[in-house]
């Protein structure tokens, strides 16, 4: 068991810095939602910033790639992804089409390159 | 696959109504792309040193297919728990506006505030997508058991799909473990790009986009948040003048 879960000091952190400080703002919405209007200016704000962190998450796998994706050169990964938006564009908004086309540029391409 | 019309008799039952929820999992095509985004994190999770009981438990507890990146990613390279904390919850923000959004649709005269608290747990931005198309199909009595349901419904697939990219990511060549984790950014941006409804959500994607590779060389610990808070405050700073503009 302490082999699938790990030490218990990693699901203490898992519960301290993952579980509570995502779950608060859920929490929040649900105590304190009725005073907040929809449409309000803050709320396009908060919307702004948490897309923006997450073009920063999507940019630090890219950059700074983890594990085995690190193994692959830094061009291919960028036109990867790159050809994946090209071809959601295309295909009007088609996330499938567009995770699919940057999937197969990336393996046909590591696999061409051996 | 259709629901059953707003008068029918199956919706008598909540335990229909749930089991309506489960079943409407197979009903679009954002179940797919979640799935790729959870083999990602498995993924993501074993080539970061990661326990599988730990990253299970990160998929239900967590429940945020971006924090759970940056938990996993931030951890992952070295960052104490505090300035983990501070990337997730800023990260977490934005379910604070979908949960006011959406709860109203699920209220009714007689609904307690804990009746929601499960169903509170499950917003995120898929569940909230889904909530928009599918709830007005549902009377409104049912729809906190049916919520629950495709609640229940879409956990059981990322959990499926965490062991799955785990799994994958310990055996698989390098070739297709490259492949698995790029599934993450592709699936992310991909999914964001198309949330964008106005100017403001366009400039702070593409923003964010471009600050964090400048802002990484400053190696704060804290580099997502200050390119992510600045990136976000531009672009909301742009929608504002454009707006004044206009009035």
């Amino acid at each position: 068991m302490s082999e699938f879960f790990g030490s218990p000091h990693a699901l203490l952190i898992l519960v301290l810095a993952g579980f509570l400080p995502n779950e608060i703002w859920r929490m929040a919405g649900l105590w304190f939602g009725a005073g907040v209007d929809e449409g309000s200016e803050v709320l396009v704000w908060v919307r702004a910033v948490a897309t923006a962190i997450l073009a920063g998450v999507i940019a630090q796998i890219l950059v700074q790639p983890p594990g085995v994706l690190a193994g692959v050169p830094d061009w291919l990964r960028y036109g990867a992804v790159a050809a994946g938006f090209a071809v959601f564009m295309l295909t009007r908004r088609s996330i499938f089409a567009g995770v699919v086309s940057g999937e197969i540029v990336l393996v046909a391409g590591k696999w061409w390159l051996g | 696959m259709a629901l059953p019309p707003l008068d029918s008799l199956q919706w008598k039952s909540p335990i229909r109504a749930f089991a309506w929820g489960v079943s409407s999992v197979a009903s679009t095509v954002l179940t797919l792309v979640l799935f790729a985004t959870y083999l990602g994190i498995g993924a993501l999770a074993h080539d970061s040193g990661f326990s599988l009981g730990w990253v299970l438990g990160s998929t239900i507890l967590v429940w945020a297919g971006p924090a759970q990146i940056i938990l996993i990613s931030t951890l992952g390279s070295g960052a104490t728990a505090v300035q983990a904390a501070i990337a997730v919850t800023v990260s977490a923000i934005r379910l604070f506006p979908m949960v006011v959004s959406v709860l109203p649709l699920m209220k009714t005269p007689q609904t307690k505030r804990r009746h929601l608290v499960l169903v509170t747990h499950f917003i995120a931005v898929t569940l909230w997508v889904e909530c928009y198309r599918l709830l007005p199909k549902v009377p409104r009595e049912r729809r906190i058991a049916f919520t629950h349901g495709l609640g229940c419904g879409l956990v059981t697939v990322c959990m499926v799909a965490t062991t799955l990219g785990y799994g994958l990511a310990a055996r698989l060549p390098p070739l297709f473990g490259a492949a698995i984790l790029l599934l993450t950014p592709l699936a992310f941006l991909l999914s964001t790009a198309r949330n964008c409804r106005q100017i403001s959500d366009v400039l702070a994607l593409v923003l964010g986009l471009a600050l964090f590779p400048l802002v990484s060389m400053l190696h704060t610990g804290v580099d997502i948040l200050i390119s992510g808070i600045t990136a976000g405050t531009i672009a909301y700073g742009v929608h504002w003048w454009r707006e004044r503009e206009r009035a």
